[in-house]
């Protein structure tokens, strides 16, 4: 029971992480109608600018600073490589943002190198007892940033005027604009959010293990997520990355033991068979809207 | 072909085949097997049997270096066709082509491995039996997957068969029996042809000359098989659900039923390019049938030409000479390193033209290599007129 516990914890802090991801990405779609398949790039981007700043800064001004500097690039890549695509086909602007992700990761490969960096984070495998649980810190401390983040998003759409304006543009877009909201900007607005929640997913990726050249296919178990939670629902993306994290960290524990059949290491890809599972029962995910289509 | 036979007893006057090519007028279509044939024009007869006899003609005219190159080039245009027919023709975005490759891949090496070996071999090294095996287990596995696929459309599909690339990887990676396992790998599908092993240098000609010879044979066998497929009932439904799937399903195309045909023809393709590609180095390792080897078949059909078999090929061949002439940039520009080490190297600056030309491509010409082709031959064909 006490492993059980210890994992689930483990469970939810990563799949905190992958919240942050998936918010991200749901965010870009309900704005823009497109998978961005660049934010593993911005992700480990974001960890590497942390890794880089922290030692000028120290470690939570870099954090602020690097997922400011990460949502400049998001915005950047928007106004040059999406925003000309509007009105094409999602799946070639789709196929873009995986043609960006390609030359951002070369081009922030070469920012780390051979060697396993270190974000610098105070939390690194340090470890703390609740009651009789032993968790490490880093699992408390993404579980409580991400809490605060959607909190924050959350009200940010839900109180504020841009926050208004997005779920205006998500809605409908032509009726958006004639009410006088700036589509480009809410497109720029999304890209520049999930660019900042990548920079912190990718900082918390980072504690512990740092940040190495293939940390970017993390960035990849949000997809389950999102189709998980629905690919426009926000409150799914947080319910599909948290789920996501928890069925790995037990597959992690349990499955060498109950089921070792499945090989080692199925806990990596266990969550695109919960993701496939999940599409057999609902092909719109626990939480995404259904699409109607007119004739 | 019984599309002549009903254009010709629908209209009565006009007489069927392309024997009644006006003169003069080669734009000129008088019968629907006419609009549709292969090779409409004299033109296009001309410059395809040139081309053809030309490419033949490179086997004994390059070296052998250039010929394993443009083998394997053929090799990936075979699955690359096959992508466009599920992606471009049929309009179901697949990210897990790499999946059916590797099915292909470990199918036809497992049937003409030996039979005591190290892994699993049936010792059956005829091309002609483990050819059609590969892409008939692929097409299975594709044919497996397509409910899934019939239920979800665009962006869905394409993270799930994502999906189904990393789970594929999982399963080669832990079949040691079948595989060899990540890092190891195991011996690819032996290459004989009615007793005559085609990797060994023999009578006929060294071992690169018969491989690009077969592979250029197998290429305009599957090619020719795409285009007719295109043209007939099945690719008109095809392009019926690419362009409205519910309009298709009004006027009577059983949607589900199409979805996975197209699924299994490509993976078809997909399995037989995947039998194929390993027989030029010998070698198959797990670990290569990645997401990147999918992204690579989706950067061919966009480059070359979304729905176009000719664009397939050219994207094919325009991806696999990436690599040549990116390893040749040191000598040529002073600041690109060779070495891994250094930071700007030739597989950095490989990976970004990869990322870089899809990008561009479809910001500026969405049609690919296959539009600059129209667009250079339309500028021609109506000089000196602007259209």
């Amino acid at each position: 029971m006490k492993g059980l516990l210890e994992s689930v914890i483990r469970g939810l802090g990563n799949g905190s992480v992958y919240a942050l991801l998936a918010l991200g990405f749901v965010i870009i779609y309900k704005a823009t109608r497109v998978i961005s398949f660049a934010q593993p790039a911005l992700m480990l981007a974001g960890g590497v600018a942390v890794s880089y700043l922290a030692a000028v800064t120290g470690f939570y001004p870099a954090v602020l600073l690097s997922a400011l500097l990460i949502a400049g690039v998001a915005l950047v890549v928007e106004r040059v490589a999406i925003r000309p695509m509007v009105g094409r086909p999602v799946f070639v602007v789709a196929i873009i943002t995986l043609g960006i992700d390609v030359v951002v990761r070369v081009v922030v490969n070469g920012f780390i190198g051979r060697d396993v960096r270190q974000v610098g984070d105070p939390w690194g495998f340090t470890q703390v007892s609740l009651g009789p649980l032993v968790v490490q810190s880093r699992w408390l401390a993404m579980m409580l940033v991400t809490a605060v983040l959607v909190a924050l998003l959350f009200a940010f759409f839900r109180y504020t005027r841009y926050g208004l304006a997005m779920r205006a543009a998500a809605f409908d877009q032509e009726i958006a604009l004639a009410q006088g909201v700036s589509v480009g900007a809410v497109f720029a607005l999304s890209w520049g959010l999930a660019g900042f929640l990548a920079a912190i997913a990718g900082m918390f990726v980072g504690t512990g293990q740092g940040i190495e050249q293939m940390t970017w296919v993390i960035a990849l178990k949000a997809l389950p997520a999102i189709i998980v939670g629905g690919l426009d629902s926000l409150g799914g993306a947080v319910v599909g990355g948290l789920v996501v994290g928890v069925v790995e960290s037990l597959f992690q524990s349990y499955q060498g033991e109950f089921a070792p059949w499945l090989g080692q290491n199925f806990a990596v890809v266990s969550p695109y068979v919960v993701m496939l599972i999940v599409l057999l029962v609902r092909p719109y995910g626990l939480f995404g809207t259904r699409e109607v289509e007119r004739v | 072909m019984t599309d002549t036979r009903s254009a010709a007893s629908a209209a009565p006057d006009i007489p069927a085949g392309r024997s009644r090519k006006v003169r003069g007028r080669p734009l000129l279509y008088t019968s629907y097997a006419q609009d549709m044939a292969l090779l409409d024009t004299r033109a296009k007869r001309v410059s395809t049997l040139v081309l053809v006899v030309l490419a033949f003609g490179l086997s004994v005219l390059l070296q052998d270096r250039s010929l394993e190159v443009l083998a394997g080039a053929y090799v990936l245009a075979i699955g690359a066709i096959g992508l466009n027919i599920v992606t471009g023709y049929a309009g179901q975005v697949s990210l897990g082509h790499a999946f059916f490759v590797a099915i292909g891949a470990y199918t036809a090496a497992a049937l003409s491995g030996p039979v005591d070996g190290e892994n699993l071999g049936y010792g059956i090294a005829e091309l002609w039996i483990w050819l059609p095996a590969a892409g008939l287990v692929a097409a299975a596995a594709g044919v497996l997957v397509a409910p899934l696929a019939t239920r979800l459309r665009g962006l869905y599909l394409a993270v799930v068969t994502l999906g189904l690339v990393f789970l594929g990887e999982h399963i080669f990676k832990e079949w040691q029996e079948l595989t060899g396992g990540p890092g190891v790998g195991r011996e690819a599908a032996v290459p004989q042809l009615f007793g005559v092993r085609l990797d060994q240098d023999g009578p006929l000609g060294t071992k690169e000359q018969l491989l690009y010879t077969l592979m250029l044979a197998l290429l305009i066998v599957f090619a020719v098989a795409a285009r007719n497929l295109a043209r007939s009932r099945i690719g008109r439904a095809f392009a019926a659900i690419r362009d409205r799937d519910i309009a298709a399903a009004v006027i009577g195309v059983p949607l589900t039923r199409y979805k996975v045909l197209a699924f299994g023809i490509s993976s078809f393709y997909a399995g037989c390019a995947g039998g194929l590609l390993y027989t030029i180095s010998g070698y198959v390792e797990p670990g290569s049938f990645n997401l990147l080897l999918s992204v690579q078949f989706i950067a061919m059909v966009l480059i070359g030409g979304v729905a176009t078999v000719s664009g397939a090929i050219a994207g094919a061949l325009f991806i696999s000479l990436l690599q040549p002439v990116t390893r040749s940039l040191p000598a040529l520009v002073p600041f690109i390193s060779g070495d891994t080490t250094q930071t700007p190297n030739v597989f950095q600056v490989e990976t970004v033209l990869y990322g870089l030309l899809i990008v561009l491509f479809l910001i500026f010409e969405p049609r690919g290599l296959f539009g600059l082709w129209i667009r250079v031959r339309n500028y021609w064909k109506s000089w000196p007129f602007s259209y």
